[in-house]
């Protein structure tokens, strides 16, 4: 029998008894940030493959939401940071090492491709459009001559950004539960479910709402074997994670995860889009919500469940 | 040069005059500290060990809280003193989810703050604070490149163990057992 008892000092109301540091900022910040990931990197996807014409409400109408999530992501970060006037520094260095530093970079590239791609397509929205300034004029026209690299870009950094999200978190061995490699994909996978979900919402054409809801299915069906495999690589891993998994099997964040997430997030949207698919007629909403729900819900509960998991010593 | 420092487990009664010469010393705010104690007790009575440790940063030679860092405030310093830069710090936390030792805290103005064996006493030729306070002498602080110094010394004198050391950090602050 072993107690450990801290007798004097260690006063830190942000470390102890566990740590929280990070709360719903960096969780809306992960799921803003998810979300507009996917909905970029699907549609650059199409763009680049030339399916333009039949998914034209995801290349065209849905990346107008991701400069907005975007920048309510990067408020969202810009409240978390304790030293606010010094957040420039993020800029003046390049830290290969540090997840953070490049998320900060890859920000600083989507977000404005991000505006030009909405630029491009502003007519699509607003008919009567006018830039005003020929300059403005000029620029429209050079992006659009390179709309292709501009996708290519736009599709990996995309993909950055997602795998980023997860990598944040992933890349810290002090907290066993974020401490998995399968947090990056994971958290990607997620992202473009909730990317297609907004399409799915958004779309008025039946073929492009039945392809979406095909695409999130298949993306339901990898978040799935990805958080068993998650779970199979934390049981057959050192104490401090089969620690950190047993606050999902039977801990305190048992409710919240296989409810919120795997069954409203995941299950239930599932079940929904294989009835649409087949000749019941669901509500197309529902499924869309649920699953942005549980992207949400996967981030609020990652990021704050890791925080109680710790090394034993 | 690689700083190091021992705690003698044996003799250390947990009186926590470190932390307040820690404290009084560097003008942590209240509420916070860099170092503290903590006492383990082990066994079933009658059968009871106890343990003393004064802990602080373990100024890791592979520091998590410097790899991640997003602005390089978090860097390693002369001797392999991990220490932040305040001006260059943006109050992120990353380094704080990142120590597996829990040993850094957001100061109020804002920074991320941290035991930093008393660099500015050790540029003039003194010891940390907490060590030039404790009544039992049961911390040594030194050079372990230094064949000559106390911490040397006593290390290949007493046995000794690390905290944590399957985190992979390769923590420079020692218990002698």
């Amino acid at each position: 029998m072993k107690e450990e008892l801290i007798v004097s000092g260690r006063m830190n109301q942000l470390v102890d008894p566990h740590l929280h540091i990070w709360h719903w900022q960096i969780s809306i910040y992960l799921f803003l940030g998810g979300m507009a990931a996917g909905i970029l990197a699907i549609a650059a996807l199409y763009y680049i493959r030339g399916r333009e014409k039949d998914y034209s409400t995801a290349v065209r109408i849905t990346p107008f939401l991701a400069p907005v999530l975007l920048i309510l992501g990067l408020i969202a970060l810009f409240i978390d940071l304790r030293h606010k006037l010094f957040f420039w520094q993020l800029y003046t260095n390049i830290k290969l090492q540090s997840p953070m530093s490049w998320g900060a970079w890859t920000l600083m590239v989507i977000t404005p491709v991000s505006f030009i791609w909405c630029a491009l397509h502003i007519n699509d929205i607003f008919p009567k459009w006018d830039w005003k300034f020929k300059w403005l004029f000029d620029l429209e026209v050079f992006f659009r001559k390179y709309k292709k690299a501009l996708a290519w870009v736009m599709l990996v950094y995309a993909i950055i950004l997602g795998i980023y999200t997860g990598i944040l978190l992933s890349a810290f061995n002090a907290r066993p539960l974020w401490n998995t490699s399968i947090l990056g994909p994971l958290f990607l996978t997620s992202g473009l479910s909730a990317g297609a979900a907004v399409t799915l919402i958004l779309s008025r054409n039946k073929a492009e709402r039945k392809q979406f809801a095909r695409i999130d299915l298949v993306l339901i069906g990898i978040e799935l074997f990805l958080i068993i495999h998650m779970f199979m690589g934390f049981l057959a891993s050192t104490q401090v994670q089969i620690e950190a998994a047993k606050m999902f099997l039977g801990g305190p964040y048992t409710m919240s995860f296989w409810i919120f997430v795997v069954i409203l997030g995941m299950l239930v949207p599932a079940i929904l889009e294989i009835m649409e698919l087949g000749k019941f007629n669901v509500p197309v909403l529902m499924p869309a919500i649920l699953v942005i729900f549980g992207s949400l819900m996967l981030r609020f509960v990652i990021v704050y469940a890791g925080q109680m998991s710790r090394w034993l010593y | 040069m690689r700083y190091a420092m021992a705690v003698d487990t044996r003799k250390c009664v947990g009186c926590s005059d470190c932390v307040v010469a820690c404290q009084t010393e560097n003008n942590v705010p209240i509420g916070f500290c860099r170092d503290w104690v903590i006492e383990v007790m082990d066994g079933t009575y009658p059968q009871l060990e106890m343990e003393i440790r004064s802990e602080r940063c373990n100024h890791c030679a592979n520091a998590p809280c410097v790899r991640c860092c997003p602005t390089g405030a978090s860097r390693i310093e002369e001797g392999g003193i991990v220490a932040v830069e305040h001006n260059v710090c943006i109050g992120c936390g990353a380094c704080i989810a990142s120590c597996p030792y829990d040993a850094r805290y957001p100061h109020p103005a804002g920074y991320v703050d941290k035991c930093t064996f008393c660099i500015h006493r050790i540029r003039n030729g003194m010891t940390p604070a907490c060590v030039d306070v404790c009544p039992t002498k049961c911390l040594y602080f030194g050079d372990l490149d230094d064949r000559n110094s106390d911490i040397t010394a006593v290390l290949k004198r007493r046995k000794s163990k690390t905290l944590i050391p399957e985190a992979g950090t390769d923590p420079h602050l020692y218990f002698l057992k």
